[in-house]
């Protein structure tokens, strides 16, 4: 989950990194009434699950409350490449005299913490490492271990005189952050030296680890703040692994490979995924007729293919979850279900007893790719 | 042989008591794996249809000689689990468990290096030597003993092709769920130096997916150091970048991670990439020939 840019700055005035004066703005009068506090030069930025703004526009340098409010209301109003912004932060303007970048991430190649340090801040870090790869220091931190002072000096050695112990103290919070909030990305792009010395993160991207939500709640109440599509809250609601795509088959599978590669196998028969649908391990019956349920809300979906390998699910429970969410909702389009593994047998027998007229069951996950796609294109024609 | 699992095998279930953990206890059981113990805090002198529950896993290890673990326990305890079997020195833990916060993976790992305990998982469905020992989820009946080696970072789609290649006659030594978490035990690389030495090993199916460069990195293994055939499948094709798609490692981050380089990345190296579950079964069978 990637918090907005004032939530990780939250997070990080918790942990005592220093940071410009600011106020989210919800409206353009807020803006103004922030901009007028904080004497009127500020920063206005959107507030987005993203990164990329200064460049997009996202970013508006602005010298009275007026032009504050006015940022703001464009902001507000355009969104923010496709997506809907509901907030800026303003910001005191600062006067800067260098500017670095610092970032701690999870390499996962290794399974341990990767600790950035450059010289050069506030661009693409990408473009730094392939420009000038030796303004960059790299070190693993052990996540046992954590980042220690002489990781920190290290990592900083190669800033100037002046900045290296301010950043040293400000990668010690930001590892700080990282390991209390469950964060598997903690970036400042830039933090700056100013020009009386102080050394302050201008910016805050932080993601948090999904799976430690259970035990952050003041980080996963910020949840509530990011706009979701509705058919991908009621499937996250039913615990289910849902992405919406762009084609016309909608997809039920078990296993995210599974479903990943019948994506695949339904683009190469000629079709496109409408959605990618994981039901997990064990699903039950329950969660079968969810899934179909919210699958079938999705208007360019043209017709379904349910593909599921058994093992800790049991395909006779998937095929009652199939039958019984045939009395919750209306069928429209054809269901094509393959059913393999753990009790499918089962599975098939319940099926082909129910002997429905928009059930269609394939042999083999080709050929249920091949079906779904055809039907798919019937339904278009 | 096979690797890492066979008949000589003694498992210890972690979780043995909850629903998943009992079904799947029996069910490697029926399969004819030795499940010598199960481990529930405080249950300790009840039993699962015979099998002997106990308190801790090292008093499991001390009266049952068991030398593999295997973990259902929820997510939030499942870290906790694996130290305790490495401790016990069980030389296998296979971590079925879903969800596990990566902060405790990378302490796990952390904690494993210079360990000769192996870990395969989290978020996997074990490991099976067919014939001879099954240590997790995987449905037995699709599996077939033989001579091709599998690793894999899906369940599912593990089944999948291990259904394809039974069908076509061709048997299993070991198939190796490695997991679909972005921190995890065992992966290509250790999987394939040991289906390498294996001589009952005669080619190694592996299949990937979108995210991180686990692929990529097998890859330049493949090249060095494994002289037997190698048949890869990768999942994610059609995966747009940035969205998870449900394994919490399976995301395209910028522009790396994607399907098309890591299947690039290994026929560079010699590999035969098939383009679905089918045609990774017809390449395995076109090499044994």
């Amino acid at each position: 989950m990637d918090l907005y840019e004032h939530q990780g700055k939250d997070l990080f005035a918790k942990h005592g990194i220093s940071l410009p004066e600011r106020a989210v703005a919800t409206t353009p009068e807020e803006a103004a009434d922030s901009a007028e506090r904080l004497g009127g030069h500020v920063a206005v930025k959107v507030q987005v699950q993203a990164g990329g703004r200064g460049k997009g526009g996202g970013v508006a340098l602005v010298h009275s409350p007026q032009e504050a409010a006015d940022a703001a209301r464009r902001m507000l109003a355009e969104g923010f490449n496709g997506t809907v912004v509901t907030r800026v932060l303003v910001e005191r303007l600062v006067d800067i005299a260098a500017q670095f970048y610092a970032a701690i991430s999870l390499d996962r190649s290794v399974g341990a913490y990767l600790a950035m340090v450059s010289n050069e801040g506030g661009v693409d870090i990408e473009t730094v490492a392939q420009e000038s790869p030796s303004a960059i220091r790299r070190l693993h931190v052990d996540a046992m271990l954590g980042l220690r002072p002489y990781h920190a000096r290290r990592l900083s050695g190669h800033l100037p005189e002046e900045t290296r112990e301010g950043a040293a103290e400000l990668l010690g919070s930001m590892f700080e952050v990282l390991a209390s909030a469950d964060a598997t990305l903690v970036e400042v792009n830039p933090f700056v030296q100013l020009t009386d010395g102080t050394v302050m993160a201008l910016d805050a991207k932080v993601t948090i680890d999904d799976n430690a939500l259970f035990r952050q709640p003041d980080v996963e109440a910020l949840k509530e703040s990011f706009p979701v599509d509705p058919i991908e809250k009621r499937a996250k609601d039913a615990g289910l692994q849902y992405v919406k795509l762009e084609g016309e088959v909608g997809i039920i599978g078990n296993g995210a490979g599974l479903v990943m590669s019948t994506l695949d196998v339904v683009a190469q028969a000629g079709a496109s995924a409408a959605n990618f649908l994981d039901v997990g391990g064990g699903a039950s019956a329950e969660v079968m007729a969810t899934s179909l349920e919210v699958i079938l809300s999705d208007p360019d979906v043209k017709s379904v293919l349910i593909n599921i390998f058994g093992g800790i699910t049991r395909g006779d429970l998937v095929a009652e979850g199939v039958l019984g969410a045939l009395s919750r909702v209306s069928l429209e389009v054809p269901i094509v279900v393959r059913l393999d593994g753990t009790n499918a047998e089962e599975g098939r027998r319940l099926l082909a007893e129910a002997n429905h007229p928009m059930i269609f069951p394939a042999e083999t996950m080709l050929e249920a790719a091949r079906r779904a796609a055809d039907l798919a294109r019937g339904a278009a024609a | 042989m096979a690797i890492l699992v066979d008949e000589r095998t003694k498992v210890v279930v972690a979780g043995i008591t909850g629903s998943e953990g009992t079904f799947h206890s029996l069910r490697n059981r029926a399969y004819g794996t030795q499940v010598v113990a199960g481990v529930t805090p405080g249950k300790r002198g009840q039993d699962v249809e015979g099998i002997p529950v106990f308190d801790t896993v090292a008093d499991a290890v001390e009266q049952t000689e068991a030398n593999a673990s295997l973990i259902f326990v929820p997510a939030r305890f499942a870290a906790e689990a694996v130290y305790e079997a490495a401790d016990a020195e069980v030389g296998v833990i296979v971590c079925i468990t879903e969800g596990i916060p990566v902060r405790d993976m990378a302490q796990v790992r952390a904690y494993l290096r210079g360990n000769r305990t192996v870990l395969v998982g989290p978020n996997c469905p074990g490991l099976i030597s067919p014939g001879r020992c099954n240590v997790g989820i995987i449905p037995g009946e699709i599996c077939m003993p033989g001579r091709v080696g599998l690793v894999s970072r899906s369940g599912t789609l593990t089944y999948q092709i291990v259904h394809e290649l039974t069908q076509r006659g061709i048997g299993q030594s070991t198939c190796v769920g490695m997991g679909g978490d972005p921190v995890h035990g065992i992966g290509f690389t250790g999987s394939l130096e040991r289906f390498e030495a294996d001589p009952e090993t005669d080619l190694v199916v592996m299949i990937g997916e979108i995210g991180g460069a686990d692929e990529e990195h097998a890859a330049a293994f493949i090249r060095d150091h494994i002289t037997k055939p190698v048949v890869a499948y990768i999942a994610g094709f059609t995966a747009p970048p940035g969205k998870r798609m449900g394994h919490a490692g399976a995301i395209i981050t910028g522009s790396s991670g994607t399907a098309q380089a890591k299947a690039e990345a290994l026929e560079a190296a010699g590999v035969q990439v098939g383009r679905t579950p089918t045609e990774v079964a017809e390449l395995a069978q076109a090499a044994l020939s």
